[in-house]
């Protein structure tokens, strides 16, 4: 029997600022069937003339019933995500449907030392895997590559240490005067310096706008990990 | 008719007969795969045909570059919700590559350079609906496009004209490839909204 994925009625039951253009939505989804860390859901909103607009969107949350966690970047002249940044209020209702894709998921069982390399909203998916590690004794590395201090989302979560997690901040434009590495996009040093070697066989999650996607995964590529075990994510058409 | 979004106008309705339900316009060329970009030495491309029957076809560049070459013009409806109108490609059309294929097979499976595959019934190859192309708007087309070479079916969403084109399998049974065993539709219609299994 093949599962149909169908519309499912979800209320905003809370909302975090995450910087001044990205927040988190909080749903409940009333019959949710659960996820896995790294899959999205497409949202669909409707006008009062039938017109509808639907896009895809990383779920930020663990399985956790069900609640559906979404962080979305304002994008300038978007048609859905200037929505949902500003207008969306706590009690609004909207349709979703999900989980979707089987693929840029990461499995709590696996063995394997994990690599995270999210740039600007691309951290979305790899924080939901972040937040699924639990328990588990696989060590996680991530690399965040955002524009300025300003752009973190998860500040306070994020810059609590977490055991068995390293988080290195690459800043694209400006960065803090205690970072350690002069502003400028993803490099090989970056990955050779906060990642894993090829050597260990990491499982690789790259995610966010296409260019940075192209990039690290071609860095990665030529030092040497196994295209196999890189799966990439591209969320939009530009950016930086 | 789904729940009213509170507020919700969206952009002005140009209601546009080219676009299939769910989907919105493009003008840029976004990108969609699922790992890196694979670079193809052109003196180690090959691109061949196989039937249940045993047969191969093969074709080094230089013979593929010799075939006859078609330019279509065609609209792409990618399942992550974008479309483009008008593109311009240049390659060989997959009637051309057939032509001396003996098989009774029904299916056929795209696989790629990189290790990526997609099914799909052999007739939705046939008949001028699919082309092996090379160029994308005048230029040779570029890797993260799927250069060298990518298949091509405009009328099935995007996923289904595998970049990186390797060869085609024909089968006589249906082999769902990496999107169709990972949720996505395994037919993948934009005008009937197939995106996901059970669509
Ligand atoms: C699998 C998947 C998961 C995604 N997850 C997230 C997520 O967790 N958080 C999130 O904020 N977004 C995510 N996105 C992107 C999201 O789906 C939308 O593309 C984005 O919110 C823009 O939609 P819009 O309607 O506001 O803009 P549109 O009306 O679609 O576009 C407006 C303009 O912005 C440009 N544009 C469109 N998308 C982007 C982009 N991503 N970056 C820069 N420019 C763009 C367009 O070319 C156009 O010029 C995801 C996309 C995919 C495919």
């Amino acid at each position: 029997m093949i599962k149909r994925l169908t519309w499912r009625v979800a209320t905003v039951t809370e909302i975090r600022q995450e910087t001044p253009t990205a927040r988190t939505l909080v749903f409940d989804v009333p019959g949710w069937p659960g996820h896995l860390p790294g899959q999205h859901v497409d949202v669909k909103l409707t006008a009062d003339d039938g017109y509808s607009a639907q896009r895809s969107y990383s779920i930020a949350n663990g399985d956790d019933g069900e609640r559906v966690e979404l962080t979305v970047q304002q994008v300038g002249d978007g048609e859905v995500s200037p929505y949902l940044t500003e207008v969306l209020e706590v009690g609004d209702q909207i349709e979703l449907r999900g989980p979707v894709g089987g693929w840029f998921v990461w499995r709590p069982h696996s063995s394997p030392p994990v690599l995270l390399i999210g740039g600007g909203s691309g951290i979305v998916p790899l924080m939901a895997m972040i937040r699924s590690r639990g328990k588990s004794d696989t060590p996680f590395r991530l690399l965040y590559s955002l524009r300025d201090p300003g752009q973190l989302y998860y500040a306070g979560e994020l810059e609590k240490v977490m055991a068995g997690v390293e988080v290195a901040y690459l800043y694209t434009r400006t960065a803090p005067p205690d970072a350690g590495r002069a502003p400028g996009r993803i490099r090989a040093a970056d990955l050779v310096a906060y990642g894993w070697p090829p050597e260990t066989a990491p499982d690789v999650f790259v995610c966010g706008p296409t260019g940075f996607v192209e990039a690290a995964a071609d860095l990665l590529t030529e030092l040497g990990h196994d295209p196999a075990k890189i799966k990439t994510e591209r969320f939009g058409p530009t950016g930086g | 008719m789904g729940i009213i979004s509170r507020a919700f106008q969206g952009r002005p309705r140009d209601h546009d007969e080219k676009l299939p339900p769910g989907q919105y316009l493009v003008h840029d060329f976004p990108v969609l795969s699922a790992g890196p970009t694979p670079r193809v030495p052109l003196d180690r491309w090959e691109f061949a045909i196989d039937t249940p029957e045993g047969e191969v076809h093969r074709w080094s560049w230089e013979e593929f570059q010799a075939l006859p070459q078609e330019t279509p013009t065609v609209d792409l409806h990618c399942v992550t919700k974008w479309s483009k109108f008008g593109t311009e490609w240049k390659g060989v059309s997959l009637d051309v590559l057939m032509e001396d294929v003996e098989s009774a097979a029904e299916y056929a499976l795209a696989y790629s350079y990189g290790g990526y595959t997609t099914n799909l019934p052999l007739e939705d190859l046939l008949d001028g609906k699919a082309w092996i192309v090379h160029e994308f708007d005048g230029e040779e087309l570029a890797p993260a496009h799927g250069g060298p070479a990518r298949l091509l079916v405009p009328h099935l969403y995007l996923w289904k004209s595998a970049k990186w084109v390797k060869g085609i399998r024909l089968l006589n049974d249906d082999w769902p490839g990496f999107w169709e065993t990972a949720g996505y539709h395994n037919y993948g219609d934009p005008w009937r909204e197939q995106r996901y299994q059970g669509d």
